[in-house]
Parts: structure tokens; sequence; C-alpha cells
């Protein structure tokens, strides 16, 4: 996955940003690394390209493309399935 | 729903029955028994039989949208129950034969997830989608639509049933994917409204129901499996395994049939409700095999062998169903039961 993808992502030092997909009072960001699979991010985060747009979003908690085969990126379409993705060094 | 035609002696006296009062059956319902028995001594196969599940099917309907003309009071009717559990027994015994459990893997919520993964990632014979997405006449996506309707335009009721029988980091997870099955508040993003809306771009009619007496045996056996699992607490391991199967099978499938409504011309409008899944499954999947499955196992170990049946379960009949729609598309046929109530 892009650099760019993972820039929005995070609570950090700053406020996030109210975003309606988001609950309000900042909820801690985790990210799960799915063993074979993509990054998934749940909690309060904002999703933003290399400019600092948002990139569009629909649900609360995504998954995240890391094995470059979605041609949904950066969201995950299962596609690391098909080609036999393996996240292990 | 509207009373479905009967398909036999059970589901013809079933129908009669709860078309009148509680109070004047009393005669009936002990008639029904016996038809009911006799029909499950004769059935050579219950997961194809038309009668024994349309049957089924009423008598879990009466828990969901009712049927026309059927009391409220018939759904915790003694009796009925009564009926229902003999032939869930059997119908469950015929489940567990058509399903292979292999060796179990460790209950710890890593190995589930894995198991559950490579369980899902096994080619299991024809595929719909492929042959939707290169090949599919435009009656075929209709009879498709009529198939996946039946559970579709009630998308993800079924699993609903088991959140209060979820606690701790299952139920979390469980609520988390239901909430985003349906639109996370915004109805027009609900999956059953979205399936709606497809089947309405092909001139059909989106009332639950509509097309039941269209779907065979073996479609009504897929719903009636979710409702089986979902309404018993025993099994409340089952439908979670179920709904991880379900998930974890959905994306790419999707993305295919989504490319068979574009090859005939469809816009966003038809095409919506599968592109969404394609995207939402793959969260879902995750959510589905780590947390609820996963947290299910390591905090109740014992379920683990009824988690992987249930999503055993969901593959062989839905690989079931596959077959008998492939095998009469292959012929050049209809895979419904009536042509006709596909007339536009
Ligand atoms: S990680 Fe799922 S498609 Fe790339």
């Amino acid at each position: 996955m892009s650099a760019d993808a993972l820039d929005g992502v995070g609570g950090g030092a700053a406020p996030v940003p109210a975003h309606p997909l988001n609950s309000g009072d900042a909820a801690p960001v985790s990210v799960v690394a799915c063993p074979d699979g993509p990054l998934l991010i749940r909690g309060d985060f904002q999703l933003v390209g290399a400019d600092g747009s948002e990139l569009p979003r629909t649900r609360r908690t995504v998954a995240l493309c890391r094995c470059g085969a979605s041609v949904l990126k950066p969201y995950c379409d299962g596609s690391h399935k098909l080609i036999g993705f393996r996240s292990d060094p | 729903m509207k009373q479905p035609s009967p398909r036999g002696d059970a589901s013809a006296l079933l129908l009669a029955v709860i078309g009148e009062t509680v109070a004047s059956q009393e005669e009936s319902l002990s008639r029904l028994d016996a038809v009911v028995e006799a029909s499950l001594a004769r059935t050579p196969d219950i997961l194809h039989d038309e009668d024994l599940q349309l049957t089924l099917f009423c008598l879990y309907e009466l828990h969901y949208s009712g049927i026309d003309e059927a009391g409220d009071d018939w759904e915790w009717n003694p009796h009925l129950l009564g009926v229902r559990q003999r032939i869930e027994a059997a119908f469950e015994a015929g489940v567990r034969a058509a399903t292979v459990v292999g060796t179990l893997p460790a209950a710890t919520s890593e190995a589930v997830c894995a198991e559950l993964f490579r369980l899902t990632g096994e080619d299991s014979g024809p595929s719909m989608s492929r042959f939707v997405a290169k090949s599919a006449s435009h009656d075929q996506l209709r009879e498709f639509l009529v198939h996946r309707s039946v559970s579709q335009l009630r998308e993800a009721d079924p699993h609903t049933w088991a959140i209060p029988r979820l606690t701790g980091r299952a139920k979390a997870a469980l609520v988390e994917i239901q909430a985003d099955e349906y639109g996370n508040g915004l109805l027009p993003r609900m999956h059953s409204v979205l399936f709606a809306r497809t089947m309405r771009e092909l001139g059909m009619d989106d009332t639950y129901g509509a097309y039941l007496d269209a779907a065979p045996a073996i479609t009504l056996a897929s719903n009636n499996l979710m409702s089986l699992f979902g309404l018993n607490r025993r099994l409340r391991g089952a439908i979670v395994g179920h709904l991880a199967a379900y998930e974890m099978t959905s994306s790419q499938p999707n993305r295919l049939y989504s490319r068979g409504f574009t090859r005939h011309g469809y816009g966003e409008d038809a095409t919506g409700y599968f592109d969404e899944h394609v995207e939402a499954d793959a969260v879902h999947e995750q959510i589905a095999g780590r947390d609820m499955a996963g947290g299910l196992v390591e905090s109740d170990p014992h379920l683990l062998g009824d988690v992987l049946f249930g999503a055993a379960a969901a593959l062989a009949v839905g690989s079931l169903m596959t077959v008998h729609i492939m095998d009469a598309w292959e012929e050049d046929r209809s895979s419904l039961r009536t042509a006709g109530a596909m007339a536009s």
C-alpha cells in the first residue's frame, strides 16, 4: 500500500477533525495487520490522499490493501487471496 | 409475504391451517403431525424435497415477515413448534450428512480465522459467478436474482438472531458487521434496499416472496439453513461459522456478478449492490474470521466444532444450489420451478 494512504491514519498529537463516520469523542485508532491480508483500521481517523483531500469512505472500519492487487485501492477487495499474498517476510 | 402455492401434502395442509384461527384447527393440527411424519419417512433427500423445504420455510416465515392471512398468534403455537422441530431434526441430519468437517484447528482466534480462510478458499465445483460475468443471458440474470431474492431482500436478518446469544468480542464484531449490512443508519445503503433496486432495474417485483413459487427446494434449503442455525441457541456456533463463510466467499464473486450486469448494459443502479459487497465484505471477512468466529471460540472453546460445521454447511449447501442452477443453465433449461413466474 502507498504511504499517502497511511498519512491520514491515526489520532496522533493533532485532534481528529469531526468526521461523519467518526464517533465524536476521539476513540483510539487500532490498525490490525491481518495475516496474509489487509490492514484493518478501526476508530476515529481520517483517510486522505497525498494532497490532503479526503478519500471517499463509506464505512467506519476500513481494510487497506497491502498486497498491491486490489482494484479498489487504497481499499482491499479480497484480491490478496487470489494472488496468494503472504505477509510473513 | 403472500401465501405461496403448496408443493405437496404437508405444505398444503400447513397453509390451510394457518389461514384459519388457532381455536378452529385442533383436528387439522393432529393431522399435520401425521402428514409431516409420513413425508419425512418417505423423502429420499430432504435438502431437495420441495414440499418439506417449503413447509419448513413457511414455519420459519412466521418469525420473520409473517404470511398473509396467517394470524400472528401462530408464531409461538406449541403444536407448530413441534412440527418445526421434527422437520428441523431431519433437515439438520441431512445437512450434517452432506457436510465434511476436517481436522479442527487450535481454539485460538488466529488459528480459527486461518482455517476458515483455508476452507473457504478451496475450489468447490462450478463457478456461477464466472458464468454470470462472461456468459449469462438476460433471462439468466433475472433467474439469478430470483434465487438470491429469497435471502437478499432481507439480507442479514437470519444472522441477527445470534446477537443476543453472543457476548464480548464476538458480539461487538457481529454487530459491527450487521450495522454495515443495515446501512449504518442510512436506508439507501441498507443491503436489502440495494438489492431491491437491482431487481427494479431489471423490471422485477421487489416485494418479499414475489417469486417464491419459482424458487426450488435447494434455494429454500439454503435459507432454511440460516434460520435453523439462527433460531436455535444450541447452534450459535454454527450461525457464526455460517456468516464467516458467507463473508469470506463474497468479495470476488460479487465483482464478477457486477461485471455480468454491466455486460448487459446496466449501470450503477443495478450493479451498486454487488459493488458495495466487494469492498464491504473484504472488511467483513476479516472481522468475521478473527473477532467474531475466533473471538467466540476463544471465549467458549467447546463451540469450535460447531463454528467449523456452520462454515462447512454454508459451503456445502451453497454448492448444491450452484450445482442445481449450473446444471440447468448448461442444458439451456430454466433453473426455476416455474419459468412463468418470470414473465415481465
Ligand atoms: S490486501 Fe486485500 S486486495 Fe490487497
